[in-house]
């Protein structure tokens, strides 16, 4: 009987176990499977607090348990009279003392974690300018779109974001029109993009976790935004440093719009120069624009950020974009019949930028060019961003 | 005037009583009903809630509605059903447990009541008059400026009524605890209720007043043409954020500490034991207050205040475990060694304690700011603060809506009901909450309309639906068990329970509306509990028979709150189509009687204040030969 018993307990615990590890959700997904440096370190916290909690609760649920079960009056009898128990300055100090250290061995770790990920240092130089040495990407929220601009690289992309794995990316983080918040869950937490100023930290991408990941983490916008707050995803790829190099090379490389080939994409590309060019750039240059830079559309896993990435979603995103993201700046911006819409998507479909059409060398070479020309253009850069929010 | 109940009264002038009553224990009635309805409302905005997120791309409700479900849910509950149903008991109980006639001020609590009430009313007009407020609970200013339409002006403008209703609540309970207690109810005598409500009280008059700064700054940014959180035009929008926070951390102990005391209550009377600990209870109480104002950045970790500020609040809030830990074990204490009664109340505080200890676990974790980068806006934080205010608040409620309901009605609810909703709402608590701390984890963001496919988020969500019907079926129960409960109308004599240790349970029921015919002396901590072991179970009289004073009914309370309430409609239309105004209502017509309604509403308001100023309201005097024809109708009704 007593081994019955003894199974039954085994089986319920393995399978208790094996609940909570499939719990831990989607590899490129879950704040569960830390896929790099700072998500690491959160999850290490969270185990630390959840071990400490855990312990916590049982005690009390222990405590209370027998509390409950051994003074039942069905038990006691009607006539029992409890003895009145003003205190007991033994106990009040242990259980005023016990929670005290459970929460400075939390504490410690907390405040170091707190001042070790707010150091952006690296991602500046000593005069103010961005580092070329490291991975700096800025990020612009709008509603309900990315923008992904690489300052030293002078490169502008949106909705899919690459960065290097198994180095430190700078994010500078800012919302265009509400506060939105950056949000990509497998590799740390979130930080908001206020419309007030811009918030700076960092994430790494590990290899493995990439590789098991397919190289795509989903990002999201965690903060309350509008309507289609909850369609505002987006994609980060995490490639090997050389790969994310050659990347940049190509996108570098476009200087101008790839041209239509087909018939119909030929088209679609001067409709596409009519009704589109004013919010939608097809080169990876001018950041802050009204619409997502289009320049490698056709290289995209998704289409609004959230749906397949084929010819039939981006034509039913272009007749009715309200239907599928509410509240959209896109809505109404122009007017397109199913024809042109069929010939803007086959132009867009053919948006892509050659792989190894870059030179990653002249990269390099740009990347200390840039920075050696940037000095004091900071400022600039700042006041046309303003500009452009007056002009909304 | 004030009438004795057993007089029979036409429909008409029971109607006009309750429009003009001060009575507390009226005022209490009014609260009830009231905030019953906004729960039940709220509660059906959270059923659509939960329908819609069922399923993966659901289009049961748009993108849109649903904003405005999630912000008027969790509006209606804060500020239209917890609260004022903390009140409802707060009125009925705590001037029966110092001894007192009535509250400090009796026209407050009046208008305290109509301004609560027109307030909701006015929030929720906004379902009938061109959609609800949709920029979340907390209105986020970027946001709430942006959003288009009047729905963020219904909200500042309900906000700001309502809210002014609870801070005269809050001025009148702080000064009926100091000021009005009976003779020998010191400080340290006072029942955990009563304390609880005090430093609730307390921390209303210090939180609310950043709100309505806050909310005012959003009426007159959306309304009348300033810049306060209009970045372009220099100004900031983290500003809201203090602003809201500074109050909203608050107001979650303003909601908890009432619910800690009537669980002590519960605990102490159903496990015939006095409170272990009480001056640790009271000592923990009263830091849990103080502690609750320098906390609010914690809902701000991942604002980008920096590494110093995020430290300071992170060790801060770890603190407040301490107290909340003090309690916990005191409560424990306290059923240990005790004869437990398995009443309704007393299965909703047991239930309590392992819920809460849940919620409040999870908010040390979330204190531990790095982490918390992971669960903020995630599920993770809509399941911890639905442990806290569910496993919290609600069972508080509940557990007092069973408890006090004899003081209230006169009557019992039913025992076999008021346990198979107990058994409904609980379980579907944990079914529907429970899974979403998990959501979190996976990376679901919270107020998100809908979730794609293929996310791994299908089963969680689903059994979080689930839970939710099982604790809408709890409530229907309640209901049910309520309107049998009205209908039936058995009376219950004195203390009810049988086991009441505090003042209120040693009054007649129905408690005559001068509560006391002779003011009480108290004798030690449990004053009705000493008189039942040491004395005759009867009070001591801390006075002889005599005259005394009583307060007049007044229409002017309701007449004040309805100017504003006019009022404000001449706000919210105020800036349509002005050239000034915001994106989000400049291209609507202009309305040009928005102006005179303003005015208009604003002077009946200003009206009644002066004719309350002028016109001498002296009240009147209970006589001592009615006193004593009371009293001697009550000795012959108890032989």
């Amino acid at each position: 009987m007593k081994n019955h018993w003894m199974k039954a307990k085994w089986i319920g615990l393995i399978t208790v176990l094996m609940v909570f590890l499939s719990g831990c959700g989607k590899n490129h997904l879950s704040a569960l499977r830390p896929a790099g440096e700072v998500g690491q370190e959160q999850f290490n916290l969270m185990i630390l607090s959840i071990i400490i909690m855990l312990l916590v609760v049982v005690v009390v649920t222990v405590l209370f348990t027998i509390a409950v079960a051994k003074n039942r009056r069905s038990k006691k009898g009607e006539d029992f009279k409890p003895k009145d128990v003003a205190t007991n300055h033994t106990l009040e100090i242990i259980w005023t003392s016990i929670p005290i250290i459970l929460l400075i061995i939390l504490a410690v770790p907390t405040v170091y974690l707190v001042f070790k990920q707010a150091d952006t240092s690296a991602s500046v130089t000593e005069e103010g300018e961005v580092n070329p040495e490291e991975n700096v990407i800025n990020v612009r929220a709008y509603q309900y779109w990315w923008e992904f601009e690489y300052p030293t690289e002078q490169v502008v992309t949106s909705q899919e974001m690459v960065v290097p794995t198994d180095e430190r990316v700078y994010f500078n983080l800012m919302g265009v029109d509400v506060k939105h918040s950056f949000w990509v869950p497998a590799t740390g937490g979130k930080l908001d993009t206020n419309i007030d100023g811009i918030n700076s930290f960092y994430l790494v991408f590990d290899e493995d976790s990439a590789q098991e990941s397919d190289r795509l983490f989903y990002g999201k916008c965690a903060e309350l935004c509008g309507p289609s707050h909850a369609l505002m995803d987006f994609k980060v790829q995490a490639l090997p440093a050389e790969e994310y190099d050659q990347w940049l090379a190509d996108m570098q490389a476009v200087e101008e719009p790839v041209q239509a080939s087909s018939e119909d994409a030929q088209a679609g590309e001067e409709i596409f120069a009519d009704s589109c060019m004013g919010c939608h750039a097809t080169t990876p240059t001018g950041s802050g624009a009204m619409g997502p830079n289009l320049t490698n559309f056709a290289d995209r896993e998704l289409i609004a950020g959230y749906l397949e990435h084929n010819e039939e979603n981006l034509q039913e995103w272009i007749r009715d974009p309200e239907s599928l993201k509410p509240g959209n700046k896109m809505t109404g911006a122009y007017e397109l019949n199913d024809e042109e819409i069929e010939a803007v998507s086959a132009y867009l479909m053919e948006l892509s930028v050659e792989e190894g059409s870059g030179d990653v060398e002249a990269l390099e070479e740009s990347r200390q060019a840039n920075t050696s020309e940037d000095e004091g253009s900071e400022g600039e850069e700042e006041s046309s961003e303003n500009d452009e929010e007056e002009g909304n | 005037m004030a009438q004795t109940s057993t007089q029979k009264k036409g429909v008409g002038s029971v109607i006009w009583e309750y429009l003009t009553t001060v009575d507390h224990k009226k005022i209490a009635i009014l609260y009830l009903i009231a905030g019953g309805f906004f729960f039940a409302l709220g509660g059906i905005e959270a059923m659509l809630i939960r329908i819609q997120l069922a399923v993966p791309n659901n289009d049961f409700l748009s993108a849109g509605l649903y904003n405005e479900m999630i912000t008027m849910h969790g509006t209606t509950m804060i500020f239209l059903a917890a609260m004022p149903l903390l009140f409802a008991f707060m009125n009925a109980v705590v001037p029966l447990q110092i001894g007192a006639r009535d509250l400090a001020f009796p026209f407050l609590n009046s208008m305290g009541v109509w301004l609560f009430i027109l307030g909701g009313i006015f929030l929720n007009l906004s379902w009938f008059m061109g959609g609800a407020p949709d920029a979340g609970w907390t209105s986020y200013a970027s946001l709430s400026i942006d959003s288009p339409g009047h729905g963020v002006n219904f909200y500042a403008l309900g906000l700001q009524i309502t809210g002014a209703g609870t801070l005269m609540t809050g001025i009148n309970f702080a000064t009926t605890i100091i000021t009005m207690r009976a003779p020998g109810m010191t400080y340290m005598r006072m029942p955990l209720f009563t304390w609880t409500t005090f430093v609730a009280a307390i921390l209303i008059v210090f939180a609310f007043p950043p709100l309505t700064i806050g909310v005012f700054l959003l009426m007159f940014d959306r309304m009348f043409g300033s810049n306060f959180f209009i970045v372009e035009a220099g100004g900031n929008t983290i500003i809201w954020e203090h602003l809201f926070w500074i109050f909203g951390h608050p107001e979650v102990y303003i909601l908890i500490l009432p619910a800690f005391g009537i669980f002590s209550e519960i605990f102490s009377v159903f496990a015939r034991k006095r409170l272990f600990g009480y001056s640790a209870m009271v000592f923990a109480t009263v830091l849990i207050g103080f502690f609750g104002f320098m906390v609010w950045a914690h809902h701000m970790f991942t604002v980008g205040l920096g590494p110093t500020a995020n430290a300071i609040f992170a060790v801060a809030t770890m603190a407040i475990a301490v107290p909340t830990g003090i309690k916990i074990f005191n409560w424990i204490a306290t059923i240990w060694g005790g004869s437990i009664e398995f009443t309704t109340p007393m299965l909703y505080a047991i239930a309590f304690i392992p819920s809460f200890v849940m919620g409040g676990v999870t908010g040390i974790m979330q204190a531990a700011a790095p982490a918390d980068y992971q669960y903020h806006d995630s599920y993770f934080i809509v399941a911890h603060f639905h442990y806290v205010i569910v496993g919290g608040v609600v069972f508080g409620l509940l557990a007092g809506l069973h408890y006090y309901w004899p003081i209230m009605f006169n009557t019992m609810l039913n025992e076999v009901l008021g346990k198979i909703t107990f058994v409904l709402f609980v379980f579907g608590f944990h079914l529907t909450f429970l899974i979403q701390h998990f959501l979190g984890l996976w990376g679901m963001p919270r107020r998100v309309f809908t979730f794609l496919d293929g996310q791994g988020y299908n089963a969680a969500n689903m059994i979080s639906t689930i839970g939710a019907f099982f604790m809408a079926a709890g409530v229907i129960i309640l209901l049910i068990n309520i309107v049998m409960t009205l209908v039936k109308n058995e009376r219950v004599g004195t203390d009810p329970w049988g086991d009441g240790r505090t003042l209120e349970w040693s009054l007649p029921l129905p408690a005559p509306y001068y509560n006391f015919a002779q003011v009480p002396l108290v004798r030690g901590l449990d004053a009705y509990w000493i008189e039942k072991k040491q004395g005759d179970g009867k009070i001591i009289p801390a006075e002889s028979v005599g005259d005394f004073h009583m307060p007049n009914n007044s229409i002017i309370p309701l007449i004040m709150s309805l100017g504003l309430f006019i009022a404000s409609f001449g706000a919210l239309y105020f800036a349509d189509g002005k050239d000034w105004a915001i994106d989000a209502v400049s291209g609507l017509d202009a309305k040009p009687w928005a102006l005179p309604v303003l005015v208009i509403g604003l002077g009946i308001t200003f009206v009644s204040m002066g004719v309350r100023s002028w016109k001498d309201d002296l009240g009147y005097y209970v006589t001592k030969e009615e006193i004593e024809k009371d009293l001697e109708e009550l000795e012959r009704g108890a032989k």
